[in-house]
């Protein structure tokens, strides 16, 4: 709302306040000034002048007149392209050395033959209105030499004033006049009282649906003079406030609009064809509006019909058919109440929000629909020449509610005290209606719809006596429980990665469909309707396309080396429609929340790290990404089993499964080859990536640790080196070996493989060193070659290993 | 056998011995060669050592002379060993220990440098802000219905601040399933799943239709707080914010709230911090304008307000019994202003330079 501060002195003559005062008494009460427009300060130099005589230049493509003009102290000559003035008009001059909006200076310069010395300014120029048809004349009584910023008062500021969506009264010059009264204290006249006369004789109206207007005030006025010009005054104001003049039948009901609130349409009286009505829009109805679109309509519009249908979109625009053109004479002025919601829904629907829609969507005051009319039927006598005709009052609008607010509550909930006179004043201030003792009654003004609660009206008297006036004071909670385990473990995670040296990034999740297909596809998360990007329009189902991505990126930019992770949540499958719609007047029963979480998609999370260039002085290889799963795994207290699984975007030959007491829950390794050339990235990336919330749980129920046994007793070491098939995992062996040594075993290391002739073709060498140990003895040699033999014959039977010779 | 004179005990052979002792010792000059020496000097068959075993057939009134003449002499040869010896092995260290000095500033990188993103580090240290005073962290879905994202938050079907928050549907079309536009849904569920009171605090990802530039990003992050108990006030709001204001920017923040509006907040505020840059002072009169905060002395940093009757009802909470507060902030906001970042899309370009310097706490 942009609020010119002459306008508002109009509105609070005691108003002294200067406009930074005033924006910073606004921003405590609630209304914040995103800026402050200063205008007239880019004019400077211009003076009343008179036109001493004119000559027509002839032979030249367009009237071009040369002047001399009297500024009192001297006399200019002038080429003027404008012949809308004669000898002895006054008119605004700009001199050399003199400045005009855009900060265009004047200079003295030859043209058409002739020294132009100065300007002949027009309303345009001087930035008064869009009246740019010809030159502004000035009032005779103009003392010739005057500064005509002084003279025109053309300096003015302009607040923009950003109004929340709850407070729709304040998108108007009488709403923010109150504002601005009740924080200085200031007597406030509303504009919004006039004599309206009884409703008589008006045009036929009726209201077919009471959900979507429940008052619909129509005047008629006719003897209209077409050509009578809005005055400057007028024309400024609306410049001012960010509207452009148009007509003066149009003008009128833009500035009602600005200063009552009170959105208004003016139809050709004489195109009207019998009865106005107010209905929904019928099937295959259309509407051609003003701004020339011809529209088909929803059986949801409310629209004003008339004998022919539809002739204006109720609310938000006006039909082609029945505009004020420039032959209109008669008129039939509409000052509705059009209810909130199917008003917004048109907006929308339509892709039509406009001045008269934002107001309705927020709550217009159901009382100013007749002063509003007839505000408008005032400006029509006074400067178009015309006669108020009859009106007519179509009103079914409910009464304001009665609300109950305990005398002390605003106190209780702001912890300090404000005096009961306090309260009731704040209140009045507003426009309430307050009676009663301990719980007052308060009726709402009719501008306020949207004070509907008690805590409505405390916060009316909490903004007026200042937020800055409730005190500070810790809240003191409950002795708390920390964070869950799956909190912190999460952060263990996260830090183990970092610790691992990777460097931890945090992606959008928006992702393509060409870098899932990338990937190997077959996923299908769930898509966005409107997303930002059209090739962007599906939830991540694994962050490795958004971490590749990454790396790329980072690649791009020049880095060599490049190691990343991210935790986060994915999207694997798409969500569905919930079977249940709750209302919100009170708890949802434990089914129809569980319908509703149903609904939603699985959102698992996730931690992923990729890695590309050298990292140890080496180049990076598959065994980094499986290391750093495995090391989250560590830190979580897990022991992730490695099993070789030839999946997806990975190198079949270099990919692991982690598993989890035998589930899946993770993968990593090197990625394929065919997938690093379409992601265009370095042969041999490497990444990884596990479901975090499978690794948290288990290790969420684990319980605590149980401590080991330190023994004192000796180990006793020995090396073992089998000879197994070379498609048999060293995993496997280990494992076999570990179970087949049982508890005496303290540590198993796997500390050389070899292939070669010594172990035939397609046969490799793993050897390992044992450590074993007993809690409550030294092992003897017999007991150490038992368990070496014990170890040696379960891998034997698990997977064929043979003790090499 | 060999004359009287030439007994080991005779004390010139003694001397002699040590003498050649101390100047053998003397003139070895490589620690490889002092073994051999010593052999012999110090050996079983140098002549000191075969005086000392001759002491045992000499007659017992010549004992104790001898004894103490021989042992005299090789306590001296014995020290001038160990004491060439050290001198060698010093000598060696020295030079050994010269040859493998390394260029100790040349490190291969063994040990790559991670680091963890301050988005993630600074919602940890919020978390714990809050829990050190009792407060516990809640937690909820990104891609959330409508019912908890605007629904129970007293956004009514076609309330213009539905429009506000410019919302990312997910399909199928219809299905009331959006991006959560905030972290206030947590709210809900934290009231709906907790028993009262409720102390907590949600820091978590958000999403909005907003284009990519360096102020707005599609994604971004919120932190929630709300508290429900018996006989919470707005002081009480203002208390926590100062608390939390201090924690994250120092001690001497000041913060300012003044009247807004937000659905599911009634009274509602928006919350200010003393610009950063100027500390208020471009706003005092003569002031140098600071280009931070617009000359205006405050920046944005948040909305908060009492928690709405119609949201408490919506969960099943009494309004006539339990009040409560609510508030929420950008994280990005809040860690452009404390570290000096320019640019909201440095958040989420994955670029690995701007995670390095942030180490492991934000």
């Amino acid at each position: 709302m942009r609020v010119p501060v002459s306008w508002l002195r109009t509105l609070l003559p005691d108003l002294t306040a200067d406009a930074g005062e005033i924006g910073a008494a606004l921003l405590r009460v609630g209304f914040e000034v995103e800026h402050v427009h200063r205008v007239g300060d880019d004019v400077r130099g211009v003076v009343v002048g008179k036109v001493l005589d004119i000559e027509e230049l002839t032979g030249l493509k367009k009237p071009i007149r040369y002047c001399h003009v009297d500024i009192g102290s001297r006399v200019h000559e002038v080429i003027c392209g404008a012949t809308n003035f004669a000898v002895d008009d006054l008119v605004a001059f700009a001199t050399p050395g003199g400045l005009l909006p855009g900060d265009f200076h004047i200079t003295s310069r030859k043209t058409y033959g002739h020294i132009s010395d100065g300007m002949i300014c027009s309303a345009r120029e001087l930035g008064l209105s869009d009246e740019h048809s010809g030159i502004l004349v000035l009032p005779p009584d103009s003392p010739l030499g005057a500064d005509v910023v002084e003279l025109l008062a053309l300096r003015d500021e302009v607040l923009d004033i950003a109004v929340t969506p709850d407070r729709g009264y304040a998108l108007s010059m009488r709403g923010i006049a109150r504002e601005v009264a009740a924080v200085f204290g200031l007597d406030f006249q509303d504009p919004a009282t006039l004599d309206v006369p009884p409703a008589t004789g008006g045009h036929p109206v009726r209201i077919d649906d009471l959900d979507g207007c429940d008052r619909y005030v129509a005047r008629t006025v006719t003897g209209l003079d077409p050509a009578a010009p809005s005055p400057a005054w007028l024309q400024r104001r609306l410049t001012l406030a960010g509207m452009r003049p148009i007509s003066l039948a149009v003008d009128v009901t833009n500035h009602v609009l600005l200063e009552l609130g009170q959105p208004l349409h003016a139809f050709d009286r004489d195109k009207l064809a019998g009865s106005v009505v107010v209905r929904r829009a019928k099937p295959g109805e259309r509407l051609a509006t003003l701004d020339g679109q011809d529209r088909a309509l929803d059986p949801e519009d409310l629209v004003i019909a008339d004998d022919t249908g539809p002739i204006a979109l109720a609310g938000v625009m006006g039909g082609a058919a029945t505009e004020v053109d420039d032959a209109t004479t008669s008129l039939l002025i509409e000052s509705a109440h059009f209810l909130p919601v199917p008003i917004a829904r048109a907006a929308r629907r339509h892709k039509l929000p406009s001045e008269a829609s934002k107001r309705f969507e927020r709550g217009v005051d159901p009382e100013l629909a007749p002063v509003a009319a007839q505000a408008a039927v005032d400006l029509l006598v006074r400067l178009g020449g015309a006669m108020a005709g009859g009106g007519t009052d179509e009103d079914e609008h409910p009464p304001a509610p009665v609300l109950r607010l305990p005398l002390d509550l605003p106190s209780r909930l702001a912890g300090r005290h404000y005096d009961p006179a306090v309260v009731r004043r704040r209140l009045a201030d507003v426009g309430c209606a307050v009676d009663g003792d301990d719980v007052l009654q308060v009726v709402p003004p009719s501008w306020r719809p949207d004070l509907i609660g008690s805590a409505d009206l405390v916060e009316e008297v909490w903004r007026l006596e200042g937020y800055d006036s409730i005190p500070v004071q810790l809240p003191t909670a409950p002795a708390g429980r920390g964070l869950t385990d799956g909190q912190r473990l999460r952060r263990t995670a996260s830090r183990a990665l970092a610790a691992t040296g990777l460097l931890e990034v945090v992606l959008p999740p928006f992702v393509s469909e060409e870098s899932l297909d990338a990937l190997g596809g077959g996923m299908t998360p769930p898509r966005l309707l409107n997303p930002l990007a059209e090739t962007e329009a599906l939830l991540r189902p694994s962050l490795l396309p958004g971490l590749l991505a990454a790396v790329h990126r980072n690649l791009a930019r020049g880095l060599t080396d490049v190691a990343l992770f991210e935790t986060g949540v994915v999207f694997p499958t798409a969500g569905s429609r919930a079977t249940v719609a709750p209302g919100v007047t009170g708890r949802p029963t434990d089914d129809e929340l569980a319908a509703l979480d149903a609904s939603l998609p699985a959102q698992p999370r996730h931690a992923a790290l990729a890695l590309a260039g050298r990292r140890h002085g080496r180049a990076v290889d598959w065994a980094d990404a499986i290391e750093a799963v495995l090391a989250v795994g560590r830190a979580l207290g897990l022991t992730l089993d490695v099993q070789r699984l030839a999946w997806g975007p990975f190198h079949p030959g270099r990919c692991a499964e982690l598993l989890l007491d035998g589930r899946r829950v993770g993968l990593a390794g090197e990625l394929h080859p065919r997938v690093t050339a379409r992601l265009s990235l370095p042969a041999r990336t490497v990444a990884g990536e596990c479901n975090l919330d499978m690794l948290i749980a288990v290790a969420e129920s684990a319980g605590p640790v149980d401590a080991p046994v330190i023994s004192a007793y000796p180990p006793a070491s020995v090396d073992v080196a089998l000879v197994v098939d070379e498609t048999v995992p060293a995993a496997d062996v280990e494992t076999a070996l570990r179970a087949g040594a049982g508890d005496l075993l303290e540590e198993i290391r796997l500390f050389d493989v070899y292939v070669g002739p010594q172990v035939g073709e397609g046969r490799r060498s793993l050897a390992f060193a044992l450590r074993m140990r007993a809690t409550d003895r030294t092992l003897t040699d017999a007991e150490v070659l038992g368990v070496r033999d014990d170890a040696i014959a379960e891998a034997g039977r698990r997977v064929g290993a043979e003790l090499r010779g | 056998m060999s004359a009287p004179n030439a007994s080991p005990l005779d004390p010139d052979q003694l001397e002699a011995a040590r003498d050649a002792a101390l100047a053998a010792f003397a003139a070895v000059q490589v620690l490889d060669e002092l073994p051999a020496t010593r052999t012999a000097h110090l050996g079983d068959r140098a002549p000191i050592l075969l005086a000392r075993r001759a002491l045992g057939s000499l007659p017992a009134a010549d004992k104790a002379d001898a004894g103490k003449r021989v042992n005299v002499v090789l306590q001296a040869v014995q020290a001038a060993y160990d004491t060439r010896r050290a001198e060698l092995e010093a000598d060696r260290d020295g030079r050994v220990l010269a040859e493998e000095s390394v260029d100790v500033t040349v490190l291969p990188g063994r040990v790559p440098r991670g680091a963890r993103h301050p988005l993630t580090t600074i919602q940890e240290r919020i978390e714990d802000v809050f829990v050190a005073m009792g407060w516990e962290v809640a937690e909820g879905p990104e891609v959330e219905h409508e019912w908890f994202n605007f629904d129970a938050l007293n956004f009514g079907g076609d309330h213009p601040a539905r429009e506000m928050q410019d919302t990312l549907f997910v399909a199928p079309e219809g299905s009331g399933l959006v991006l959560r536009t905030h972290t206030s849904p947590v709210q809900i569920r934290s009231l709906l799943q907790r028993d009262l009171p409720v102390y907590v605090i949600c820091p978590g990802r958000t999403y909005r239709s907003d284009p990519l530039d360096a102020t707005h990003s599609p994604v971004f992050s919120q932190v929630e707080g709300l508290v429900v108990d018996e006989g919470i006030t707005m002081a009480h709001l203002r208390g926590a914010l100062d608390h939390f204001a201090a924690a994250m920017f120092g001690a001497d923040m000041r913060t300012r709230i003044r009247p807004s509006y937000f659905p599911f907040t009634e009274p509602s505020a928006e919350l200010d911090l003393q610009c950063f840059e100027c500390r208020g002072r471009s706003a005092e009169p003569g002031g140098e304008p600071c280009r931070v905060c617009s000359s205006e002395g405050w920046i944005e940093w948040g909305g908060c307000g009492m928690v709405n009757p119609a949201v408490l009802r919506a969960c099943g909470v009494d309004p006539e019994r339990y009040s409560g507060f609510a508030f929420g902030m950008g994280i990005e906001r809040t860690l452009m202003f404390r570290h000096g970042i320019t640019d909201i899309r440095d958040f989420y370009e994955g670029d690995q330079r701007f995670t390095l310097p942030f180490g492991m706490e934000a």
